[in-house]
């Protein structure tokens, strides 16, 4: 048993750790969604600041910590400065009790790949995801302009009605693995069936779940092509209209923050997390569990980047209608369907 | 130690939010202080070792419920209240209400404070439990409620769809 005092150190040592590798991936997601865009569309992306262009990010923060800080003088002041430090709160917040590997022993401390390890895991990150929407609904109310009260809106109604089939979908994972914490999943996942089909969720059952999943998560990050609270056809850019500098950079980061997290999210709920194949020496063996979960986790971005590059955007009532006749009775169905067959089973 | 002083402090943000919700005069300032007890109110859940009903606090109330509430404030764009002096009738009943209140409050504290302490987690607050009592012990009730909440859906649905009538007449006006 660990003492308090290695326990606080450990736990403050992940979490620098992690916040750090965190906003390092939201930068360079933002650099990926920039080249693979561009690639898309015939264009080359960012290429003049470093190989690849791969300074860009460096370059774009430095430019919104140097650029004019404006706040318009017809806005709530308070809030307006409060939302989009909710937003970055919140959408850091969710990544503490994401595992991303097996337990490690480095310098004689044995401890999971996660700030902490807690049985309700999912609920938290749940419960965390639904305060999300603060930052951008009072970010569109506090401003005070018409555009982005209309994004604030659009986000809320589109965010409390994607939010119930997203909760929905993952029931049937709950029910199959029978622990609320990411870990026990994870753990539920291992093994093959008929030597190799790897037994992961997708595979097992939870196909459905796992695309009413995907649409409701990027409905729930406010992604082409469910991305109404800031179309810049119809709201010049939504709810963050009125912000500028590093202010509007934190909205971006917690959006690319949100994508990140939903992608760990659907790696570890139907991809199997760090499971796949593992051979060689015995640092591979270690290295190899987190290696197979950051690619599936690269995977999923680069679906996301895609899909922004393919799809235009739905019109409004499409998008409701879409939740709640389409998507919803779908996850309620794969509900009652995978419950009866665990119970018949058991 | 420092469980008990989480507990004080998050005791004492849930009493001030809830001060604050009744003195503020502009809604929206309202709402953020009832999502502040609704969120302080889920700590106190969690310390008190019950992290299942901690995080359907938040997922249900802080996240959903006021999610709407601060939906509609945005929605009707609701000014700030003028400030008015009460009624007679509030002072007559509520300062005598409010005291026996605490009174009663008071009394039943000091009865029950000699019963003995009980250790952290000891009590059923785990998932599995919760579920097992719920669909096991607790059915019926339970299935009365989703039946009484299907008949509030209901109900909401009649009152905020339109009469067929009036949808016909509508469609003849264009």
């Amino acid at each position: 048993m660990q003492s308090v005092e290695s326990f606080v150190v450990v736990s403050l040592i992940k979490s620098v750790i992690a916040v750090f590798v965190l906003l390092t991936a939201v930068a360079y997601s933002v650099w990926l969604e920039r080249k693979v865009v561009g690639h898309i569309q015939n264009r080359w992306g960012p290429t003049r600041v470093g190989p690849f262009g791969l300074l860009q990010p460096l370059a774009d923060g430095i430019k919104f910590l140097f650029k004019e800080d404006i706040t318009p003088p017809h806005v709530y002041k308070t809030l307006y400065i409060a939302a989009p430090m909710l937003s970055v709160i919140f959408a850091l917040t969710s990544i503490s009790v994401i595992p991303i590997g097996n337990w490690v022993t480095i310098a004689g401390v044995h401890t999971p790949l996660q700030i902490t390890d807690v049985n309700i895991a999912l609920l938290i990150i749940l419960g965390v995801t639904s305060m999300g929407v603060y930052g951008v609904a009072l970010a569109g109310w506090s401003s005070n302009s018409k555009y982005s009260l209309l994004g604030g809106l659009r986000a809320s109604a589109q965010m409390v009605s994607y939010e119930i089939s997203l909760g929905l979908s993952l029931i049937g994972v709950l029910i199959m693995a029978g622990s609320f914490s990411l870990r026990d999943i994870v753990d539920s996942q291992s093994g093959v069936f008929w030597g190799f089909i790897p037994r992961w969720n997708i595979f097992h059952g939870q196909t459905v779940a796992f695309f009413v999943y995907l649409m409701s998560a990027f409905a729930e990050t406010n992604r082409v092509p469910f991305d109404l609270p800031e179309a810049e056809t119809e709201l010049v850019a939504g709810y963050h209209t009125e912000y500028s500098a590093m202010k509007f950079a934190m909205f971006f980061m917690a959006e690319y923050a949100n994508m990140i997290t939903v992608a760990c999210l659907a790696t570890l709920l139907f991809l199997g997390g760090w499971h796949g194949p593992i051979w060689g020496l015995t640092w591979m063996q270690a290295v190899l569990p987190v290696f197979w979960f950051l690619a599936k986790v690269f995977c999923f971005l680069f679906l996301y980047i895609w899909i922004r590059g393919t799809l235009p955007r739905f019109r409004y009532d499409q998008l409701m209608a879409f939740a709640w006749k389409f998507l919803f009775p779908l996850a309620v169905a794969n509900l009652v369907i995978t419950g009866l067959v665990v119970a018949l089973r058991s | 130690m420092l469980h008990l002083a989480l507990f004080s402090i998050f005791g004492a943000i849930c009493v001030a939010g809830a001060v604050n919700l009744l003195v503020q005069r502009h809604p929206i300032n309202s709402a953020l202080s009832l999502i502040a007890v609704m969120t302080s109110l889920a700590v106190e859940y969690l310390l008190l070792g019950a992290e299942f009903v901690a995080a359907v606090q938040v997922i249900i109330y802080a996240g959903a419920i006021m999610v709407l509430f601060v939906f509609v404030i945005m929605l009707l764009n609701a000014g700030e209240e003028e400030r008015t002096r009460g009624s007679r009738v509030a002072i007559l009943f509520g300062i005598p209400g409010v005291l026996l209140g605490g009174v009663l409050v008071a009394w039943t504290l000091i009865q029950r404070s000699g019963t003995d302490e009980v250790a952290l987690g000891a009590l059923p607050g785990s998932p599995t439990i919760i579920g097992w009592l719920l669909f096991h012990d607790f059915l019926l009730p339970f299935e009365v409620t989703s039946l009484l909440i299907l008949i509030a859906i209901m109900g909401a649905v009649v009152l905020a769809g339109k009469p067929e009538a009036e949808t016909q007449q509508t469609g003849k006006g264009h």
